[in-house]
């Protein structure tokens, strides 16, 4: 494993971040226009991108974002208003800026049309925009005074995280002349002194046509913990009109007068708003509380923990055959340990989706713009938590899922209002937690699924008979058929790439399900049901024949004994009657072929497989285990049956039922079993 | 063919590790193998095709364990107390992959001369040709050296 850090990647993770932060910014503004927080957040990120880009050499971002910086500015100071157009090329130079840090040296001209754009859309929007030197004697004139006294100190452990205080001074400078006197007061004696903390304060007698806010610019980044009050003051900086309060101010000549600003009284003195201030406390915690770490070690740890996990049961296995109360003691303990130090491991790798919901906020403000449909787009449970190799393996599934939702499902305006609905389409994204699972759900009001013309295309592709009678909900998973489209043309958005049946892989890859429920003329839902996470479960450990199977638990309902008339039934009906309700059963013996003689009482497990309840028979149920699951290797890929497997306490290999799988598997060669039967009758 | 004789052309001969499979002696390239165990409990997969009936525990990972025996119509006799497992890397699809190798017997590690080996003959040999890369000699002994990749290749199609 590397230790060395580029810092060039370090950065460029930083400005992805920053540049992800920037967009939900600009996503946000275009629903709220005219937030000023968020319009400030968009400067800040935007400023931070200047800043480090040119301290880490990325000297086309640092000139391409003071241009738009630039741009943008005129929007903070409220001379242009936010439109979806400015959102939009706002946007497109976001984009730019991220082209421009993967791949520098490459993008560079094509940053100037969408400064063009940006100017043009700032220039004319909203208020009229005066002459910058106008608009800056008008702000001038506002602030009612060209002479400022700012006092400042920075918080005491400012120096240790990087704040230098002569660049602000140099910054103040910049804005005009002004004077400088250092404030002593708080350094304390010699012995009781730490030479790391700031102990110094400023005060600034600062001469300048540039207002107030610039002034609070240049505080803009460290105002989070330091003491600062801006306040108009009368005189001019040659007069020195200000006060020193010690006796040893150093830097500067200093003639004592009465102090100018009690008598012009502190209007706009302005303190650092309670909100902002509060904002940036809990950005700032967020930094200090966390940590970035490379996702291989996660997974390392995670493997290591998974080992950890295989050698405590074994221990628990001999402790429990053992007479030895110390061992026994020892077992338990480390049995706690390891399922603690499991559940944190686990909580590490988990992540709340909302990190991916963000990114398709994008998408459908692309999509509705391209396609010339309005969109809402709404999402809720973002805070629902997924392990992070899951997330990430979600995104295209979603963004497929998305983009139907949009081409397919919602119509165009003029459709809609003829159809009698509102003209703006709705798509909701939503996640919630359901036991051991994620339930993750994309509806949208459009025009639905149709079954007709579903149907159509199946029977055209020979994959139903003609006559054959299907039920809806069968039907509809026909779409999951590869090379299935009931897109009559191709647009530009889908009909082609990735198609359902890609989506439905994926998502049964990990070890989920996906379902489609549609109302004609009222929208489709598909909901993604998927495992919290792919690297442990709860196993149900069951015996068949020589063989031991693991169940998970979240699929297993209930364990019933096989009542002798049932087992009796020979194979001509198996089914069992559950409270009132028909459930019908697979013998594992003979899916799997065991011939090994069965157990007197067999034994019922009752699991759901998608809708359905059905019985699996084995000949002993064991108990419940942790299951670490480890995937089967190529050579086995055929097996369909097993999902994966595992190690068991005592060093075997047990494998892991795939529950739906195995139910079609059933199905299957239970069909073979009918036709043969009925070629023997014949 | 023409491509592994050039590669053992360079050495001029064979680095093997030589299993006896009922009452033949297959040769498998050393630098494949990674370990030689004795037999552990093996899991069987129902409905997998014989030739990778198993699953064995090597270490904490879960490997498949191949029967060679199978793809050469042997008889499979059950494990006695000369039985090991030939723990070896092989490459399926660009994939580097491990797979136990079950082994009436382990014999030793040798060389073999690569211009001893031969090309399989068309007659006089029940098995599949293409599983075959070469029959080699050793003394007065033949060497079957099987073409893993074709066997694993065909296992998993």
């Amino acid at each position: 494993m590397s230790i060395g850090i580029d810092p060039a990647e370090t950065f460029r993770q930083e400005a992805r971040e920053l540049l992800d932060a920037l967009e939900q910014s600009l996503l946000d503004l275009e629903q709220t226009p005219d937030s000023h927080d968020l319009v400030d957040a968009s400067f800040r990120a935007l400023h931070t991108l200047k800043g480090s880009g040119s301290m880490f050499g990325f000297d086309e971002v640092a000139d391409f974002v003071h241009e738009f910086e630039t741009a943008f500015d005129k929007v903070r100071k409220g001379r242009s208003a936010i439109s979806t157009g400015l959102v939009t090329v706002a946007l497109a130079a976001r984009d730019h800026i991220q082209k421009l840090i993967e791949q520098p040296g490459q993008h560079a001209p094509a940053g100037r049309p969408i400064l063009e754009a940006l100017r043009k859309i700032v220039d004319t929007d909203g208020a009229p925009a005066p002459e910058p030197a106008v608009a800056a004697v008008a702000d001038a004139s506002a602030t009612a005074g060209k002479t400022w006294r700012i006092v400042f100190r920075l918080p005491d452990d400012a120096l240790a995280f990087g704040t230098n205080p002569l660049l602000l001074l140099d910054e103040l400078r910049e804005l005009g002349p002004c004077r400088v006197t250092a404030l002593t007061d708080r350094i304390p004696m010699l012995e009781t002194m730490e030479p790391t903390l700031a102990y110094l304060g400023w005060e600034v007698i600062l001469e300048t046509d540039g207002g107030l806010e610039k002034i609070e610019d240049v505080f803009m980044f460290i105002r989070d913990g330091m003491e600062l009050s801006i306040e108009p003051g009368a005189g001019t900086v040659a007069g020195g009109a200000d006060v020193a309060r010690t006796p040893d101010a150093v830097s500067e000549p200093v003639a004592t007068t009465k102090e100018s600003s009690s008598a012009a009284p502190a209007v706009r003195g302005a303190k650092v708003k309670a909100k902002d201030a509060t904002a940036a406390a809990s950005s700032a915690d967020r930094g200090g509380s966390s940590m970035r770490v490379a996702a291989e070690r996660l997974d390392e740890l995670m493997d290591r923990v998974g080992e950890l996990v295989i050698a405590q049961s074994r221990l628990t296995q001999i402790a429990s055959a053992s007479n030895d109360l110390n061992l026994k003691n020892v077992a338990e303990e480390l049995e706690r340990l390891a399922s603690g130090l499991r559940d944190t491991t686990m909580g590490i790798r988990m992540v709340p989706i909302g990190s991916l919901f963000g990114r398709f906020r994008r998408l459908v403000h692309d999509l509705s713009h391209d396609l010339g449909k309005e969109i809402e787009f709404v999402t809720t449970g973002e805070e629902t938590e997924l392990d992070k190799t899951m997330i990430e393996r979600l995104a295209d599934p979603l963004v497929h899922l998305i983009r139907n939702s949009i081409d397919h499902g919602i119509e165009s305006p003029d459709k809609r209002l003829a159809a009698g609905k509102g003209e703006r389409g709705r798509v909701k994204l939503s996640a919630t937690h359901s036991g051991a699972e994620v339930a993750i759900s994309i509806s949208d009001d459009g025009k639905g699924l149709d079954a007709q013309r579903i149907r159509a295309k199946a029977e055209e592709a020979g994959l139903i008979a003609p006559d054959a009678k299907i039920a809806d909900a069968e039907l509809y998973q026909m779409i999951f058929h590869p090379g299935f489209s009931t897109a009559g043309e191709i647009t530009s958005v889908s009909g082609r790439g990735v198609g359902m049946d890609v989506v439905k892989r994926t998502i049964e890859g990990l070890r989920g399900s996906i379902d489609l429920s549609t109302r004609h003329g009222e929208g489709t839902t598909a909901t993604l049901r998927l495992p919290l996470t792919l690297a442990i479960i709860e196993g149900m450990l069951v015996r068949v024949g020589n063989g031991r199977y693991s169940i998970p638990l979240s699929a297993v309902e209930e364990c019933v004994e096989l009542p002798p008339a049932a087992d009796l039934g020979d194979q001509g009906r198996n089914f069992l009657n559950i409270r009132g309700s028909l459930v019908p059963f697979l013998r594992l013996r003979e899916l799997f072929k065991t011939t090994t003689p069965p157990d007197p009482y067999q034994k019922v497990v009752i699991v759901a497989a998608g809708d359905a309840r059905v019985g699996l028979v084995v000949d002993q149920i064991i108990g419940n285990s942790q299951t670490v699951i480890k995937s089967l290797s190529k050579l086995h890929a055929d097996v369909e049956t097993f999902s994966g497997a595992t190690i068991l306490g005592d060093g075997t290999v047990a494998l892991i039922l795939d529950v739906m799988n195995l139910v079609s598997f059933g199905q299957k060669l239970e069909g073979r079993l009918r036709s043969e039967h009925l070629r023997r009758a014949a | 063919m023409s491509i592994e004789k050039a590669k053992v052309g360079e050495t001029g001969r064979m680095n093997v590790l030589t299993i006896g499979l009922q009452h033949e002696t297959f040769a498998l390239p050393a630098e494949s193998v990674r370990e030689i165990l004795d037999v552990v409990p093996i899991t069987e997969v129902p409905n997998a095709r014989a030739f990778v009936g198993g699953l064995i525990n090597v270490r904490g990972r879960v490997v498949p364990l191949a029967d060679l025996r199978v793809m050469f119509g042997m008889d499979r006799p059950p494990p006695d107390k000369d039985t090991r497992i030939v723990v070896i890397e092989i490459d399926l699809d660009g994939e580097p992959t491990i797979a136990g190798i079950l082994a009436d017997r382990v014999r030793d590690v040798t060389d073999i001369e690569a211009a001893s080996i031969e090309e399989s003959p068309k007659v006089g040999m029940r098995w599949p040709a293409e599983y075959v890369r070469g029959i080699g000699k050793k003394g007065d002994e033949f060497i079957i050296v099987p073409d893993m990749a074709r066997i694993f290749g065909a296992a998993e199609n």
